[in-house]
Order: structure tokens, then C-alpha cells, then sequence
């Protein structure tokens, strides 16, 4: 199969005005993945299951990924003029990274029997109800997985023929699979609490028992 | 038989409280003298008492629903099915309406959005009903117990007769439960304050169907039910 690389590289051409984006990946496997513009994702989409080359006709899995404001600390090496002489400085920065949501794709061959290749797309933001683009019109097994999405993530996802919630009620509140989802203090008696849960546990305990 | 008694027995002569044995060492309250009975047995005459017969039948008669709801149900499919049999116990008769069955077998992981379906269930059964709780997930929520979806064990909701530990328990377990069942419905007397919840009037045989609320059920058990436990640690 082609590398991403190649795969970007003829994705420019077919849709030009896409913004693609080679994303790395540091664990072994080495799996790198295309980070394309909410924008143009339909129609990257449409060429990646039609082109006679790739053919990904099948879309395995859609899921969601949380990314929360962040800071980001950088290295700059910033020119200064001391006493007339210029020396280079290593300056340490820091930036808030905004926090987006992103959903990801793996998407595979039947017909030329390869794959994966994954395809992602970010919100620009992390409101309740962020917006994204669908990809249920290019591959119709979607459907459920990104209702999953829209109902644990919160991402909107446009273009959807039946955007519910799938997995938890209707009236539920809140999309429990982000990052600052707090679910109800409802801890009960565990017999052996460890971890997240004994800090639960410890909460808990009338306050003798606690000292 | 006299009186419309549930427990009218036939006089003997013998000492009263010398109990009938079953096969599997439970029980029966005859009242009738064991060495007598036999000797009638052989005779081709059987004695009985209705609370007896009643508790026999529906002991060997127990009829679940048809329902699953995880891993739990594949154990309880392959208790019903040849290898294991549970038709021995006559308990094989799967029904697909709640109309028509004895037994809730709560198989698999409660979540919070299923739980007011599976208390409707139970409310549709007619009396004499009885419930068994099957896995981890079914009585204590098992390894999603501190999550933010499943429920923490069906017995804050419903009336549950006997638990089976297990994840999943085997099927073996499901018939051991079973046979558990029914020592428990061979034992009950039918009349005295200890007779079943069926019998008692005014005692209730539905439940309140819990609510969906904003983030877990309304309310979150039923505390004529249930309590939460008391910790006590040192």
C-alpha cells in the first residue's frame, strides 16, 4: 500500500484546496495517520474509498479523542544585543494550547485487502456540542459508531441522517467519556479500593476513621 | 381435606414433626410419619398435604423468562441446552412473555438505562415470582461498579431470591441456583407469618419503576428494598 506520504501527496492534487496533515506517531508500530480540514474531509473521503489505487471501501472503526487545553512548552533561540554584542539565548516559552476535539477513522480495503489508513479531523474547539463533518454519506457503517461519538464525545457531526444519542438515555446530560466529565457521587462500599477509587473511598469514611 | 386449610394434613397416629426427606435433603412439612408412609406407599396409597403437592409442582415447574443481557446469557443458553439440561429441573421452559413466567434470571450487566425495563418485566409476571441474580454485574455491578453507567446491583430494585457469584458463572452454577430455588419453594409454608409474599395480603408484588434523571436513575434504589451498607472499618 502506499505511505501516507504518497497518499497526501495525490490527495493534493485531487482536492487541492485540502488541508492535510502527516500526523506522527511515537509507539512502535509507527502508524501515522492524515489530519484533514473538517472542510474538504468529504470530499477527501470520497476520493480515498473511489481511486481505483486505494479503494478503502470498508471504515472499521470511528472514535473519538478528547484533547484538553494544554500547555506547550517550546524552546526558541532568541537573538539579544548585550553591551553591543549579539549572542543567541535559548528562551523557554510557554503557550496554551487550545483544546479541540478529534475523530478518527480506520479505514481498510476488502477489495485490495489493505489497510489501515487513518483519517482524522479536529474541532476547533470543545464546546458541547462542537462541530464536525459526517462521514456516513461515504461509508453508510458509520452510522452507529459516529451516533457513539456524538453521544460519549459531544461532537456534532454534520450531515448525519439520525443524530441520537445511542448508548446512554435521552435525557442524559453531559458527554461522559471527556476528560472533565464528572460522574454522580454515587460511591458505594468496595471492599478493596485502590487507585482513583480509594481516594473516592477515603472521601467517604466517617471522619474518625479517616485519621 | 377440611376447611380450605393450605396445610390440612391427614391424621395419624404418629409423633408430629417427623418430616418427609426429599432425595436432594430438603425437606417436606407432611406432618405424616416417614416409617407410616412408606408403609402405605407400598400399600399403593399416598399420602400428601396441599401445601406439599402445591410446593412440589411449582418446585419442578419453575418457568423463566426469556432474557438476557450479557455474557451471563451465553452461560445461561448453554445451561438450557443438551450438555447440561436443565430440563431435568423443569426449568427449561424458556417463556417469551413475562405473562407466562416464574422466574427473572437477571443474566449479565444491568445498565442504567436498561434497569427500568428490566422492574417493568418483573412488575408484568403474576405471583408466585422469584428472581435470580446471576453474575458479578447482576448483584454488584461487578468490575463497572464505579463507573457512571451500570447499575450497582439489581437488588436495589428488586426482590432477588438467590445470587450466583461468577464472571460468568458456569452453568453448572446457574443449576445449583436452580436446585436452590426450589429447596427454597419446597420449604415455604403457606400459612403463618413465614408464608410466601403471594400469600400475604397487601404485601406487594410490583415495584416502582425507577426514572431516567440527568445523570443516573430517580431514585437510585428502592429503600424499602435496600440500604446502603454501613462501613466500619479500623
Amino acid at each position: 500500500m502506499e505511505t501516507p506520504e504518497q497518499i497526501k501527496s495525490r490527495l493534493e492534487t485531487a482536492v487541492p484546496d485540502a488541508k492535510i496533515e502527516i500526523l506522527p506517531n511515537d509507539c512502535p508500530v509507527g502508524e501515522r495517520s492524515l489530519l484533514v480540514d473538517p472542510v474538504r474531509i468529504l470530499a477527501v473521503a470520497k476520493f480515498l474509498r473511489d481511486d481505483p489505487q486505494l479503494r478503502l471501501d470498508y471504515c472499521s472503526n470511528v472514535t473519538g479523542v478528547d484533547w484538553p487545553a494544554a500547555e506547550v512548552t517550546e524552546k526558541i533561540k532568541v537573538k539579544q544585543v548585550v553591551n553591543g554584542v549579539e549572542n543567541e539565548i535559548e528562551e523557554v516559552k510557554k503557550t496554551v494550547r487550545p483544546g479541540f476535539l478529534e475523530v478518527v477513522y480506520h479505514l481498510y480495503s476488502m477489495e485490495l485487502k489493505h489497510g489501515p489508513v487513518v483519517l482524522r479531523q479536529r474541532t476547533t474547539n470543545r464546546d458541547a456540542e462542537a462541530p464536525a463533518i459526517s462521514l456516513t454519506p461515504v461509508w453508510r457503517g458509520c452510522e452507529f459508531q459516529e451516533r457513539e461519538v456524538f453521544d460519549l464525545f459531544g461532537i456534532r457531526l454534520e450531515g448525519h441522517p439520525d443524530l441520537r444519542r445511542i448508548l446512554m438515555w435521552d435525557g442524559f446530560k453531559g458527554f461522559p467519556m471527556r476528560r472533565d466529565y464528572v460522574a454522580p457521587d454515587d460511591f458505594e462500599y468496595e471492599p478493596t479500593p485502590h487507585d482513583e477509587v480509594l481516594e473516592q473511598a477515603q472521601k467517604h469514611y466517617p471522619p474518625e476513621v479517616k485519621a | 381435606m377440611a376447611e380450605g386449610s393450605a396445610d390440612m394434613e391427614m391424621k395419624t397416629g404418629a409423633e408430629p414433626g417427623s418430616d418427609a426427606t426429599m432425595p436432594n435433603g430438603s425437606t417436606l412439612h407432611s406432618g405424616v410419619d416417614e416409617g407410616l408412609r412408606s408403609e402405605l406407599q407400598k400399600q399403593g396409597i399416598y399420602t400428601t398435604s396441599l401445601q406439599e403437592l402445591y410446593n412440589w409442582g411449582r418446585a419442578n415447574s419453575v418457568w423463566p423468562l426469556t432474557f438476557g443481557l450479557a455474557c451471563c446469557a451465553i452461560e445461561m443458553i448453554a445451561a438450557s441446552m443438551a450438555r447440561f439440561d436443565l430440563a431435568r429441573f423443569g426449568a427449561e421452559v424458556f417463556r417469551p412473555s413475562p405473562r407466562q413466567a416464574d422466574l427473572m434470571i437477571v443474566a449479565g450487566t444491568v445498565t442504567k438505562k436498561m434497569a427500568p425495563l428490566v422492574v417493568r418485566l418483573y412488575n408484568q409476571m403474576p405471583e408466585p415470582k422469584y428472581v435470580i441474580a446471576m453474575g458479578a454485574c447482576a448483584i454488584s455491578g461487578g468490575p463497572f461498579k464505579q463507573g457512571y453507567n451500570v447499575l450497582k446491583g439489581i437488588d436495589r430494585y428488586l426482590p432477588v431470591d438467590v445470587s450466583i457469584p461468577g464472571c460468568p458463572p458456569r452453568p453448572e452454577a446457574l443449576i445449583h441456583a436452580i436446585m436452590t430455588l426450589q429447596e427454597k419453594i419446597l420449604n415455604q409454608k403457606l400459612t403463618g407469618p413465614e408464608r410466601p409474599r403471594h400469600l400475604v395480603e397487601g404485601a406487594p408484588s410490583e415495584f416502582p419503576v425507577p426514572a431516567c434523571g440527568e445523570h443516573d436513575l430517580e431514585p437510585p434504589s428502592n429503600p424499602e428494598l435496600w440500604q446502603p451498607p454501613i462501613m466500619t472499618r479500623k
